[in-house]
């Protein structure tokens, strides 16, 4: 029964740091990601890389530490995410791939 | 003996978890979330595919201004941090924080869908509509969509919220209002992409 206590004290009962620092995280993504594109620094492929690769970093910090996606069953769950994050990068790259020529 | 243990098996975890009913109800939205990513990938290939396809009409660039979709992704991801926070007084087992949270949580979803009609409302009055272009409907179609969804968690968060006040915090009103917390986290997953690829891509390209 102690051991429970604790438990419960670490997770839910103390100030809720992993949501403080999910926040800031993803304000500072956020106005990166907005930097690179206004500042116009790097070259258009870098540019939508850097975007990309920044959102992300941001959906990862949702999913992770809002969305207490490996809590629990974390396995099942983090499985269904990935199948649907899979389709969409094929649905999405496909499509961008075969618009390429000249449609 | 074996009261004790189930007494000891609940408060070991989050009351949404502590019956069968509640955890298989949790998975199986997961499921549903990966179905709705599947779902906005395919307005996403859309949006891509048509983005130069303009027919005359506004682009993305003569439309999009920095002030307004910064706003709007500042008021979903306040709202979603207000979310979580909520969600954090549900398994201290607070009503009145989790209320007064998803109460914020609210106001700013309220605030961010009063942004995106605004949005939408002044791009028509600068001859950008629905039937303008193939860009031009697609953007509407992605945009509105998420914006549908929303609207959707406003009222099915005002749901959850009556019936947390009325019941309070039991495991079926735990796991109501854990899903519903993850609904409005997805929200604001889409939403990144739409940021990213939708108008950070349009100021671009």
């Amino acid at each position: 029964m102690e051991k429970n206590q604790s438990f419960t004290h670490d997770d839910h009962h103390g100030f809720p740091w992993k949501h403080i620092i999910g926040f800031i995280l993803s304000l500072v993504l956020t106005f990166a990601a907005l930097f690179v594109v206004l500042s116009g620094a790097l070259p258009t492929t870098m540019t939508l890389a850097a975007i990309v690769v920044l959102a992300i970093f941001q959906v990862l910090v949702q999913l992770l530490m809002f969305m207490h996606l490996n809590e629990h069953e974390g396995a099942f769950q983090t499985i269904s995410m990935a199948f649907g994050f899979l389709i969409a990068l094929a649905v999405v790259a496909g499509s961008i791939w075969v618009m390429s020529f000249g449609m | 003996m074996s009261e004790t243990h189930a007494v000891a098996t609940e408060s070991r975890g989050p009351l949404e978890y502590a019956t069968k009913d509640g955890q298989m109800k949790i998975f199986g939205f997961w499921v549903f979330l990966g179905a709705e990513v599947v779902l906005f990938s395919c307005l996403f290939a859309v949006y891509l595919a048509y983005l130069h396809h303009t027919a005359g009409g506004p682009t993305a660039h003569d439309l999009y201004e920095v002030k307004g979709f910064l706003i709007e992704t500042l008021l979903l991801l306040t709202s979603s941090f207000t979310c979580g926070l909520g969600i954090h007084e549900l398994r201290r087992r607070n009503k009145a924080g989790v209320l007064a949270w998803l109460l914020i949580t609210l106001l700013f979803g309220l605030g961010f869908i009063g942004m995106e009609v605004k949005e939408f409302v002044d791009y028509v009055g600068e001859g950008a509509t629905l039937s303008t272009s193939a860009f031009l409907s697609s953007f509407y179609i992605l945009v509105g969509t998420h914006g549908a969804h929303v609207s959707l968690g406003i009222l099915w968060m005002i749901a959850v919220m009556i019936q947390l006040g009325l019941y309070g915090i039991n495991p079926v009103t735990a796991r109501k209002a854990f899903i519903v917390g993850l609904y409005w986290h997805f929200l604001d997953v889409v939403w990144v992409f739409i940021f990213t690829a939708v108008y950070l891509t349009g100021l671009v390209l």
